[in-house]
């Protein structure tokens, strides 16, 4: 879908700002409801895009070449005519940072925080030719699962209002269901890309740790965060890690992998791939519903003579366990830095200590700060052993079980979520029922691997998301696999809601 | 100010019937270009705040990148203080609040350091004390507080620099093995030598590139070690010496009297003169380290080290013992000069020109130290000496030669400190050069005779000394040219031996 819509702009048949604008609309009548956005730059935008078909026109008009470039708005550079996504409105999780533009990880700490730079994610995207609308909502620095934790306000379910749209990734996946914007991206730490996309009924992937820069990434637990698209369609999605992907020397922990051309193993047969089903994906909490659409989902991979069969993940069920130590501690650390003194929220209360409680109580809200306790209690001397050590030692076992599971599988798959979205306020009250809905997503952090989640059907009228998972850096095989099962289930009933943006 | 009385008897600071055990951990900041995890540069003095990034202000999202030259400069650190350099080390965060600490943790290794079981020699009588080096780690510094008044807690405001935060650090590490605050400052003298050999950092106490902290407990002989304090905020070796001998002072005493010595942390106060409680062990931080989710385990190759190690220049115990052995100066010389690198280059550079090795010793020993120490220069950049050692090697060959005396020499070596221009132009311009022509000597010799009839009869009568000050008069009316052997003997001649 982007592909020909980039087509169309250079064509000329359609204008960047006229595409824009459209999204503007679209945004203003359905965003007072759905509470995607929490900054928008709508002027930056429409004055990017109509730079973008002048500069087209020009060419046009010399007769030039895709050699040419055309200049971009404030926060890019020059962008090549040839650029893979040349005007295209995307919008941005509000925990990369944007130079010049807001970025608050929708909570008070950073209410009024601009940044100086461009996380790398953005200034790639930026040099594609893409065009910025604004960044979206969250739940507060990345920590929960429905979007209901935004310091600001709550994000909706486009497929029906009185849901959760899940989370963290609640704005952007919401907005790309509801057609705001062709793509946005959003960050992944226990499955905070995966599992809102699950919930929309859009396509979202959670890519090798190392594949993308997290250079510009506001860090919630560094050893787990990834950046990721939410997409209406597996080729947008492959479209766009083609561009976000790759080593940043910014970010240490960048891999040095070359990137592959996702797009072009898509349409790639999928016959005699091996993929395996992990039992403890299916068992107790499971909703049946969900249960049903993944089976489904089976049998058409059978159908396209996929190997389907049953595997095992014995250290699955420590792995949510393992998450909640891992990830408090290193927000404990990485959320040390707002403390009132140099940006952010500042509450003065006579001296330094004093600052410093007031600014982070009245900051945080409460999950952040749970997770804070949560984590400075398991590093702290006496408990690191019997807590962190321990949990990064169960970590590897979880990672050596992928593993096992690869050496005899080309991929897994599993559901993204044990039940379809939920609603409104209905967990909110009870943390760990909240914490079980990425109780599928979680694993796939712990190991690094990568990950998506793609429609695969309904439950009670509501999205439900299969989870294709698979070893370091094979990204292209995910891809391959979840197009394949995309056009298979082309003229599926359950698709009339799926990318429903007009 | 409140010098500290130790009770009779003891040996160099520490009381007699006592034992002091004594380990250092030292801060010593690395010569890089840029920062550890930035592009920052490390210059010294720059205006407050200029000298910043997102990186070293720890803006949300940024990300640290290690330093090549860094690490290299760590490992040359290591090498040259004889340490076991780890092949697989770690960063680790250690997390406690502060504000010059832009993200309120800073990027440290903690239980796999960059290297460890290392070892320097230290002069002690006659031979040398081996003081172990327990480890060295890689970190960064942080930024420097200013406050508006003594504390932070007291201060109406205080206002934060982050030019220093970022700074690369290797932390070295001492085993207790010091036992004298002497033994303190010689440890912390030799290693600042070997920084500066090596080509690790400048080391300037002054300006907080070198910084110590110091353990210290007492106990009498035999017993095992008592329970120990940490002295902070020492800025010369001066303080390390007087912090020490205070603070064993203060802890003998308050064993002697049935007290005991409280676990805690104390700052030296310079101006008083003595150590106070800056915080208890109630207090004492818990860091909660763990290892830096940003940064993959640091792998060194053993080839790589083995070429850093190939690449360490001569340093300071071998340089002494080559001015010994192939210039024959006397240990003690030898120690002096090559405490400093600068100084050591100085030397030999003289010494090219100038190939008296005893008699250029004499005046870096002599006049070069007096001069440095007299304007209070540390000589470890470059330019530091306002004399350089082409133009002293060729006032020694003029001394050498008679064309200047010792004297006027001393004169002229004044003068090439403060104006840096040859000595052959300023003897010539001022006329300096030496008289040995006898006829005008006499001259002067006749008339100081004449002029001090009470000083001749003096020394007629047996007093030698009157002598020298007709030599005097003589020097002051060639206006400190002419030849002294000269002078001498036509003295002698005219008056006769004294006493007569």
């Amino acid at each position: 879908m982007i592909a020909g819509t980039v087509d169309a702009i250079r064509r000329g048949e359609l204008r960047a700002r006229d595409l824009v604008e459209e999204c503007l609309n679209r945004i203003a009548a359905l965003d007072g409801v759905l509470g995607c956005f929490l900054t928008l730059d709508g002027e930056s935008a429409l004055e990017r895009a109509a730079r973008i078909d002048e500069e087209l026109a020009r060419q046009r008009r010399a007769g030039g070449s895709a050699a040419g470039v055309a200049p971009a708005g404030a926060r890019g550079g020059e962008v090549s005519a040839d650029a893979a996504l040349l005007g295209v409105p995307w919008a941005c999780k509000d925990n990369i940072c944007t130079r010049g533009l807001r970025t608050t990880c929708a909570s008070r700490i950073l209410e009024g925080y601009v940044p100086p730079y461009s996380a790398t994610v953005v200034e790639r995207l930026e040099a594609a030719g893409a065009v910025l609308l604004g960044k979206t909502n969250m739940d507060e620095f990345a920590m929960g699962s429905s979007g209901e934790n935004s310091a600001f306000f709550p994000t909706r379910n486009p497929r029906d209002t009185t849901r959760v749209p899940g989370g963290s990734s609640s704005g952007s996946a919401a907005a790309v269901a509801a057609g705001l914007v062709p793509f946005a991206l959003g960050s992944d730490t226990g499955g905070s890309v995966r599992q809102p996309a699950s919930f929309c009924g859009v396509v979202g992937m959670k890519p090798t740790y190392g594949r993308v820069s997290r250079y510009g990434l506001v860090a919630f637990a560094s050893s787990l965060d990834q950046i990721g698209p939410l997409t209406a369609t597996v080729e947008d999605c492959a479209l766009v890690m083609e561009v976000i992907a790759g080593h940043d020397p910014r970010d240490a922990t960048s891999a040095q992998v070359p990137v592959p051309r996702y797009r072009e193993v898509l349409g790639r047969d999928v016959k005699g791939m091996k993929l395996g089903v992990p039992r403890e994906y299916l068992g107790e909490g499971i909703e049946r519903g969900v249960r049903e659409a993944i089976d489904a989902a089976l049998g058409a991979f059978e159908d396209l003579g996929c190997v389907v069969e049953e595997c095992s993940l014995p250290h699955t069920e420590y792995a949510l366990a393992v998450y909640y130590l891992v990830a408090p501690a290193e927000a404990s650390s990485n959320l040390a830095r707002y403390d009132g003194v140099r940006y952010g929220l500042r509450v003065g209360a006579g001296d330094i200590t004093g600052m410093y409680s007031h600014t982070r109580r009245q900051g945080f809200g409460p999950e952040v700060r749970r997770r804070i306790m949560l984590g400075t209690y398991a590093l702290s001397a006496g408990y690191y052993d019997a807590y962190y050590l321990k949990a990064q030692k169960v970590r590897t076992l979880v990672k050596r079980d992928f593993e096992e599971a690869f050496s005899r599988y080309d991929l897994l798959l599993a559901p993204t979520s044990p039940t379809v979205a939920f609603r409104l306020g209905e967990r909110t009250a009870d943390p760990l029922s909240m914490y079980m809905a990425d109780v599928c997503t979680i694993p796939v952090n712990l190991a690094g691997i990568p990950a998506i989640s793609i429609p695969c059907g309904e439950s009670e009228g509501l999205p439900v998301g299969l989870q294709i998972m698979g070893p370091p850096f094979a990204e292209a095989t995910i891809l391959q696999a979840a197009y394949a099962f995309e056009r298979a289930t082309a003229t599926a009933p359950w698709r009339r809601g799926v990318g429903s943006n007009g | 100010m409140a010098e500290v009385r130790l009770p009779g008897g003891g040996r160099g600071g520490v009381p007699a019937g006592w034992e002091a055990v004594i380990g250092l951990e030292v801060h010593v900041e690395l010569s890089t270009a840029s920062k550890m995890f930035c592009h920052c540069s490390t210059r010294f003095g720059a205006p407050p705040n200029s000298q910043v990034c997102p990186v070293c202000l720890g803006l949300p999202g940024v990300l640290p990148v290690p330093n090549r030259q860094a690490v290299e400069l760590a490992v040359r650190a290591a090498l040259a203080l004889n340490c076991r350099v780890a092949t697989y080390s770690k960063f680790d965060r250690k997390n406690y609040f502060y504000p010059d600490m832009p993200k309120n943790y800073q990027i440290s290794q903690y239980d796999l350091p960059l290297a460890s079981d290392g070892y320097l020699e230290i002069p002690v009588g006659e031979g040398s004390k081996r003081i172990r080096i327990r480890r060295l780690h890689l970190e960064e510094d942080t930024g420097k507080s200013m406050h508006a008044a003594d504390d932070i807690v007291t201060a109406r405001y205080s206002l934060v620099d982050f030019n220093r935060a970022g700074i690369p650090l290797v932390e070295i590490v001492s085993e207790p093995d010091m036992s004298t605050p002497e033994e303190a400052r010689l440890y912390l003298e030799k290693l600042k030598a070997i920084m500066q050999y090596c080509g690790v950092s400048d080391c300037r106490m002054e300006q907080g590139s070198l910084r110590c902290d110091i353990n210290v407990s007492v106990r009498r002989p035999g017993e095992k070690a008592g329970t120990r304090t940490e002295i902070k905020n020492l800025n010369s070796f001066r303080a390390v010496e007087r912090s020490l001998a205070y603070e064993i002072a203060r802890q003998v005493d308050l064993l002697s009297s049935g007290r005991e010595v409280e676990q805690e942390t104390r700052h030296w106060d310079e101006a008083a003169g003595c150590t106070r409680t800056l915080r208890t062990k109630e207090y004492a931080h818990d860091y909660r380290y763990f290892p830096d989710p940003d940064l993959p385990p640091l792998v060194l190759d053993p080839a790589w080290i083995e070429e850093v190690r190939r690449s360490l220049p001569e340093l300071p115990d071998a340089r002494r013992e080559r001015y010994v052995r192939e210039m024959g100066l006397p240990p003690y010389d030898a120690g002096v000069i090559t405490a400093s690198r600068a100084l050591a280059e100085f030397f030999e550079e003289t010494v090219r020109a100038f190939p008296q090795p005893k008699t250029v010793s004499n005046w870096v020993m002599g006049e070069v130290r007096r001069y440095l120490n007299e304007h209070g220069i540390d000589p470890e950049e470059p330019g530091d000496i306002p004399v350089r050692p082409g133009h002293l090697a060729e006032l020694l060959a003029m001394v050498d030669r008679g064309t200047v005396n010792m004297r006027v020499a001393r004169q002229v070596f004044a003068e090439m400190w403060t104006s840096g221009r040859p000595p052959a132009e300023i003897v010539r311009e001022k006329g300096l050069e030496q008289v040995s022509d006898e006829a005008l000597i006499e001259k002067a010799v006749e008339e100081a005779i004449a002029a001090n009839p009470a000083v001749v009869a003096d020394y007629r009568k047996g007093k030698e000394k009157a002598l020298g000050f007709l030599v005097g008069e003589v020097m002051k009316a060639t206006r400190g040219r002419a030849n002294p052997q000269v002078v001498n003997r036509l003295l002698r001649e005219r008056l006769g031996p004294p006493g007569q």
